[in-house]
């Protein structure tokens, strides 16, 4: 019950008139940010942290994470009005409520996707609040050793789960730890990779990375399909809520499991994206409509939007209690931590009790807010939406720009953010994950020190890694989500070996 | 591997083809282009981590090149191995990378972006960026000056009034800006 009283103390925090205000203004910017195509949650937070430099730690990861809840709800907007997901883990979305929308069933299919969503931000919402402080206790024990064990499961997961080939998963992540080596060595002072530049000295910034990777990198490739797009308007009466709140009682299996699946996604580095698709198809399975999926099924809509916001929301529980962000969003919001000089990891419940508690009863009141300003504001978004991409276009490359300047005002990082926009196009193309470059960019000083830091206690063995049980769990782990796709191949070797011997 | 089996019905849709299809440009060359420069990348990375040492140090344990060198190491390997793998694969399996239509939309907005980020050192962000809006709205848009201009001069306003006045955050000014005393 220790939980309980301090959520109580977060909520007193939270619920200041200019922490509630900061709410709104924050889902109000995030549904913007997640309806508008090339901003999305990662570069939209991105964009906006350098004005929270000067803001109390709390109230500026308040207005953040609610930036990062509205985009969650945001994304559902696009992909049932116009069938284009304004958020990868969007597009599952698309499957049903596009079809609903084009028979007319706009408000229902809307309805349900932000209910779906804000039930599953809640679920995994009352994970982290109970989850949370056990895992952060658990945590102090953690050495450096742990610590890096925990950071290489992170990375090996990514190996082990992601869709894309696993080559690609690994190159795509260590070029996000080679960019985060330029600069100075903070062990021992050291110039790394600066070549005499000293613009690198200070090595290169995850949010100029974020910007240009997911926003200039979406822009360019949003031009490929051209520059009009059309789509359904909507209006949302209450009549249509209550009368669709009344069906979505009957899918509560589909709730429930897809609240489950996605919370454990969003713990795991799996991210909303598979999330969304995995719950998506068990939905269908278990589903007597399964053949209307795709055609407009309610049940198609409720899944995937249950799955992503709660993984999406989720993704904050290991960023919290161990210092590993789940999410690219959540990576932002990371490194925001570390520029608001608060140390992520376990001690933050320990010496940041209003801080991360602020933070939990926020995540409460934000999604409520959340769904009020969806539900009545629609009409609203449909028609920014209708705003032709020759304008929107030129605009965010604008916004963009301005992000990447004001993260350290110097002209260098907006060069930077347009070869990260090309090398996001480039590796958006050809199927290279963007997610384990940001992780890598982000967490490779700190993945860097632990492993050193290790080192240095076992006087460069690395037996250290298991050299107790905790650790060698925890290593053992990593290493299996390694191999995983190696499993992967045998698997599909003996299959492709028996079909030929028995067919 | 996984990534072999969305191309299959885009067989010889390369720059090279027989049937004379031009209008696609295949991922053969970019993913190995891609995956060079990758390899580039690392070669880089190992011969910094090399003069850096990757040995052990006395007291600070790993020298500064240690951590690069595996990492460079593994982004070679995968790379490499990506590489390689497009190369043994180069006649039988080139799926669209883009049509070109598509291709020169991006380049259509590639172009003034570069041109936009180049101006805006030069002539200050406000005006770059009601250049830019300006252009894209015209050339692409077919938009009458009075809508234009009240866009691609309403936007900058509108984060100036945001960043500078709002923010106190200055962004960077050209001789306009000077002019009118800012």
């Amino acid at each position: 019950m220790e939980e309980l009283a301090a959520l109580g103390q977060g909520f007193a925090v939270a619920l200041t008139p200019g922490n509630v205000v900061l709410m709104f203004i924050g889902i109000i910017l995030g549904v913007l940010i997640g309806v508008l195509p090339g901003l999305g949650g990662a570069n939209g937070v991105a964009i906006l942290l350098p004005l929270t430099f000067t803001m109390n730690p709390t109230s500026a990861i308040i207005l953040l994470s609610c930036i990062y809840w509205g985009a969650l709800f945001g994304g559902a907007i696009t992909s049932i009005l116009f069938n284009i997901p304004g958020e990868p883990w969007s597009v599952a979305t698309t499957f049903d409520g596009y079809p609903m929308a084009q028979q007319g069933r706009a408000a229902e299919a809307l309805t349900a996707a932000f209910t779906a969503s804000f039930f599953g931000a809640l679920v995994a919402v009352l994970v982290i609040t109970f989850l949370a402080p056990v895992l952060a206790k658990f945590a102090l024990k953690f050495g450096p050793a742990e610590f890096f064990a925990v950071q290489l499961l992170t990375f090996a997961s990514f190996v082990g789960l992601s869709k894309e080939p696993p080559a690609k998963v690994l190159a795509s992540m260590m070029l996000g730890f080679s960019l985060a080596a330029v600069g100075m060595d903070t062990v021992t002072g050291h110039l790394r990779m600066t070549f005499g530049q000293t613009e690198l000295l200070k090595g290169f910034s995850f949010l100029v990375a974020v910007i240009g990777l997911f926003g200039i990198g979406e822009i360019l490739q949003t031009m490929e399909d051209g520059l009009a797009f059309k789509g359904k308007s909507a209006r949302i009466t209450l009549g249509v809520v209550l009368k669709t709140w009344g069906e979505l009682l009957r899918y509560w299996r589909t709730f429930i499991r897809s609240a489950i699946v996605g919370c454990w996604m969003g713990i795991t580095p799996g991210g909303a994206t598979p999330a969304s698709f995995m719950s998506y198809g068990l939905a269908r399975r278990a589903s007597k409509n399964a053949k209307n999926f795709g055609k407009g099924e309610l049940e198609g809509v409720i899944a995937p939007e249950t799955a992503n916001n709660a993984a999406g929301t989720a993704a904050l529980l290991p960023m919290l209690t161990l210092g590993i962000p789940g999410s690219p969003t959540a990576a932002v919001l990371l490194g925001g931590l570390l520029i608001w000089g608060l140390q992520p990891g376990p001690m933050l419940f320990v010496e940041q009790k209003d801080f991360v508690w602020g933070l939990i009863a926020s995540m409460y009141l934000g999604n409520i807010v959340g769904l009020i300003v969806v539900l009545t504001t629609v009409p609203w978004w449909a028609a920014i939406l209708r705003i032709p991409f020759t304008i929107i276009g030129p605009v965010i490359i604008v916004i963009c720009a301005i992000g990447a300047y004001t993260v350290n005002n110097s002209m260098f990082d907006v060069w930077t953010m347009v070869v990260f926009g090309l090398l996001g196009y480039l590796f958006k193309k050809l199927k290279y994950p963007l997610a384990p470059l940001v992780l890598a960019l982000v967490l490779g000083d700190m993945a860097e020190a632990s492993f050193r830091q290790a080192m240095l206690l076992s006087q460069g063995s690395v037996s250290i890694f298991w050299s107790n049980g905790l650790v060698g769990t925890i290593a053992g782990l990593a290493l299996l989500m390694l191999l995983w796709p190696l499993w992967g191949m045998a698997k599909d070797m003996a299959r492709r070996r028996e079909t030929l011997a028995g067919g | 591997m996984s990534d072999d089996t969305a191309g299959t019905d885009r067989e010889a849709a390369g720059s090279g083809s027989k049937n004379g299809d031009t209008q696609t440009l295949g991922t053969r060359w970019p993913e190995l282009l891609l995956a060079l420069g990758l390899m580039g990348v690392a070669v880089v990375v190992l011969v910094d981590a090399r003069r850096l040492g990757t040995g052990w140090d006395e007291f600070d344990g790993p020298r500064s090149g240690y951590f690069p060198f595996y990492v460079a190491s593994l982004l070679l390997a995968s790379s490499g191995w990506i590489a390689l793998k497009q190369l043994l694969s180069w006649r039988r399996h080139n799926p669209a990378f883009a049509s070109r239509p598509q291709l020169g939309s991006v380049w259509a907005m590639a172009w003034p972006m570069a041109v936009y980020v180049a101006l805006i050192q030069p002539l200050g962000i406000y005006v770059a960026s009601f250049l830019l809006i300006a252009y894209f709205m015209r050339r692409h848009g077919k938009y009458r000056v009075p809508a234009l201009t009240a866009v691609a001069l309403g936007v900058p306003l509108f984060f100036f009034l945001v960043f500078e006045r709002y923010f106190l955050v200055a962004l960077p000014k050209g001789p306009i800006e000077a002019l009118l005393g800012f």
